[in-house]
């Protein structure tokens, strides 16, 4: 069963469509990466998710139920664009939210205490917010998201704002979280964080999804079988098929492309113009298959 | 309805424990038995002193206009001609100087004061006023007709005003003090709108322009915030008067008492106790304490607590969607024309028709009109309204309310996630068909 199942999922504001017939499946216990550049329609459809707006068409299915207003105590949500009520304690502003979100006093208190101490942030509790820094306030809107122990935690660009210390503490306490079974939805531009964090991404780019599976699989399909390849050359000259070759201390680089033969061919062949130093696939980044595809459906 | 209750509570605690609602709501109350404190001190303190008298020098032709000299002038009748009382009139020696020449009793004319200053009316209205007593008791005088008669005869006369009830009751009422009921809490009711609809728009603002709205808003229905918020808010403005009218009411006393003043409802007291003897007005008291009992205190204060909360919620729902259209209070300015407008209507309703006569048709429509009745219906309670009119008013007032919550919550609910557009009625309009 997965986490979050959408089904042609349609959004227009006036003339202008915000999401085009958008399925998705986010799978349980995994970080799903939702990825696109700025007014792509990931704002839309978190906030259709969490029941702020409404769709247009389609359906929404909720570990398998069909949406329903008390599921949002399920669903942890940190928007993009944040804030704190500037004159509130810390204390009393995590115990408000964390109470909205259906929890008894009690439970909020004790929440609200283990969260503050598993940060370290403990000596906050009685300042208010206009003391802290914005680094500060971004670890009080993280507690204020994961506070109710959400079974699906949606994340709108969460590193933002962070140094690269807490932005590490963050990662670190996400994956934690998915390892304790949480469902993490991810929503970015910033490619780099996806790489090493998400196990399943989806691209949306002008309210049309483009690519959409899980990370391993997504790079496969878009590997060109480029190699790239170090080696220590002898006398003969170089193919004409070799490209970029670059000259170091003691060696060469240079990138071959397979044409149709199999990695171990192609070593044999390249042990003729001397001794291997390395042999790898050139594998692109997300940021490269995102880079292509939105040049891909802007050139349509 | 439960997170509604949380919201209230925030909204509530975090206004009551600011030390700007503390500080406000233990100074304002004192502001005016500060003011009634020196107006009393200076009244009692000031002992009207030679320096403080203002001489008019009196040149009368006719010699027969003997004025008296009041706290503030003193008149002179040096003897003096003319030019000489002129002379010491410009070089200050005498604070005016009034020429009566020999006059016709029957058209008297060239009566003329000269000073330095240019004269207050109240002056040239009180040497009138004298001068027109005096020949006319001479007129009277040379008619025959004794002016001592004429004193003997006059007669002081007051008509009691009673009301009768359908039941069989008969009220005595009084028409100020009806009219200073209607003032008072018309105005309170129009004063605490404007005051907390406006701490309404900034909360909203607030909320808005710092994004804590987009945390807040996966967790509870937008719509369920901004009751909540109304509502916390109407408590606390509630709360700050109630304690205003205790502190008013202790204060008051304690400063009356000390000038030796009381106040009226321990004279109604002492009134109603027959063995404490009033000083001659002991009629009167009796009057009024009978008046104030006739009114239908329950109904009265029914009626202003209905109007008082159901006015803030037909506005608060207004301020905060006006709250939710803009960006910063500064932008707020174009939409508070439609608030302000049925607002300045019904006060100036209130003095214009209300209370000059709280029975005609235009007093009426503005006490039935659900946008002008809370503060409008006020001045006319306290005359005694028709049943029917009441139930038709009231009913009109909770439809009222619930369409502004209706209408405004719709415009809330986009305007809230909206930023950095520039938002005008159309835009609203289209907010309002969009969801």
């Amino acid at each position: 069963m997965n986490a979050l199942e959408i089904n042609s999922l349609c959004k227009t504001f006036g003339h202008h469509p915000a999401l085009t017939d958008i399925n998705l499946k986010v799978p349980r216990g995994a970080i799903f990466g939702l990825l696109g550049p700025n007014g792509a329609g990931k704002t839309t459809l978190l906030r259709i998710v969490n029941q702020i707006i409404e769709a247009d068409s389609g359906s929404v299915m909720f570990m398998g139920e069909a949406l329903r207003p008390d599921h949002i105590k399920k669903i942890g949500y940190l928007p993009e664009e944040r804030g704190l009520y500037k004159q509130m304690r810390v204390g009393d502003q995590l115990l408000y939210f964390a109470q909205l979100k259906g929890l008894s006093a009690s439970e909020a208190k004790a929440k609200v205490d283990y969260w503050l101490q598993r940060l370290q942030i403990s000596a906050w509790k009685e300042r208010k917010i206009t003391d802290l820094s914005k680094g500060m306030a971004q670890k009080i809107q993280f507690i204020a998201t994961v506070i109710h122990s959400p079974d699906l935690l949606i994340l709108d660009e969460p590193f933002s704002g962070f140094d690269p210390v807490n932005a590490e503490l963050i990662k670190n306490e996400i994956l934690a979280l998915r390892d304790l079974g949480t469902s993490v939805i991810l929503s970015t531009h910033r490619m780099e964080s996806v790489d090493l964090l998400c196990d399943h991404v989806a691209m949306i780019h002008k309210s049309h999804k483009v690519i959409d599976g899980p990370v391993y699989e997504i790079k496969r399909s878009e590997r060109s079988r480029h190699f790239q390849v170090k080696l220590i050359k002898n006398e003969n000259p170089v193919p004409p098929d070799w490209l970029d070759v670059k000259l170091h201390q003691d060696h060469i680089s240079f990138t071959v492309s397979l044409n149709g033969s199999l990695p171990n061919e192609m070593i044999r062949h390249l042990m003729n113009y001397g001794e291997i130093l390395g042999f790898e696939e050139r594998v692109p980044t997300i940021e490269e298959i995102f880079i292509k595809k939105v040049k891909e459906s802007t050139h349509e | 309805m439960n997170k509604v209750l949380l919201v209230i509570r925030r909204e509530y605690l975090s206004r009551v424990k600011k030390r700007s609602f503390l500080l406000a709501t233990l100074i304002t109350p004192l502001i005016f038995p500060a003011i009634m404190g020196v107006f009393l001190w200076i009244s009692f303190s000031d002992d009207p002193g030679e320096a403080s008298l203002r001489i008019i020098e009196v040149v009368d032709e006719n010699n027969e206009f003997f004025l008296e000299s009041t706290d503030n002038f003193a008149f002179a009748y040096t003897g003096l001609d003319v030019d000489d009382a002129k002379e010491l009139a410009r070089h200050g020696a005498r604070y005016g100087f009034l020429h009566i020449p020999k006059i016709d009793l029957q058209n008297p004319k060239g009566i003329v004061y000269y000073s330095e200053e240019i004269p207050s009316l109240t002056l040239i209205g009180n040497l009138e006023a004298t001068l027109k007593r005096k020949i006319e008791e001479m007129r009277l005088y040379d008619s025959g007709i004794d002016p001592e008669v004429i004193s003997a005869l006059k007669t002081d006369v007051s008509v009691q005003s009673v009301t009768l009830g359908t039941s069989g009751t008969e009220a005595v009422s009084n028409a100020s003090v009806n009219y200073a009921i209607g003032f008072v809490t018309g105005i309170l009711i129009y004063t605490f709108i404007f005051v907390y609809g406006n701490q309404i728009m900034q909360g909203v603002i607030e909320e808005k322009s710092s994004r804590i709205i987009e945390i807040i808003i996966s967790s509870l229905k937008p719509f369920q915030l901004m009751m909540g918020k109304i509502i916390g808010i109407g408590a606390v403005g509630l709360t700050q008067f109630l304690i205003w009218i205790l502190l008013i009411t202790v204060v008051s006393s304690v400063v009356m008492g000390y000038f030796g003043l009381q106040m009226p409802q321990q004279q109604i007291l002492d009134a109603a106790n027959p063995e404490s003897h009033m000083l001659g007005s002991s009629m009167e008291m009796n009057q009024l304490l009978q008046i104030l009992m006739g009114i239908d205190y329950p109904e009265l204060v029914a009626s202003f607590v209905f109007y008082f909360l159901g006015g803030y919620l037909l506005y608060g729902a207004f301020f905060a969607a006006i709250g939710a259209a803009v960006d910063s209070p500064s932008d707020a300015q174009q939409f508070m024309f439609p608030v302000t407008i049925p607002l300045i209507i019904a006060y100036l309703g209130l003095f214009i028709f209300v209370l000059d006569d709280p029975n005609s048709n235009m007093s009426f429509w503005l006490s039935i009109v659900p946008f002008t009745s809370p503060i409008a219906m006020m001045g006319r309670i306290s005359y005694g309204v028709p049943f029917s009119e009441l139930a038709l008013s009231i009913g009109l007032l909770v439809l009222g309310f619930l369409f502004t919550t209706w209408l405004a919550g719709k415009i809330y609910r986009i305007g809230i996630l909206v930023h950095g557009t520039k938002v005008g009625y159309r835009t609203l309009w289209k907010w309002f068909r969009a969801s």
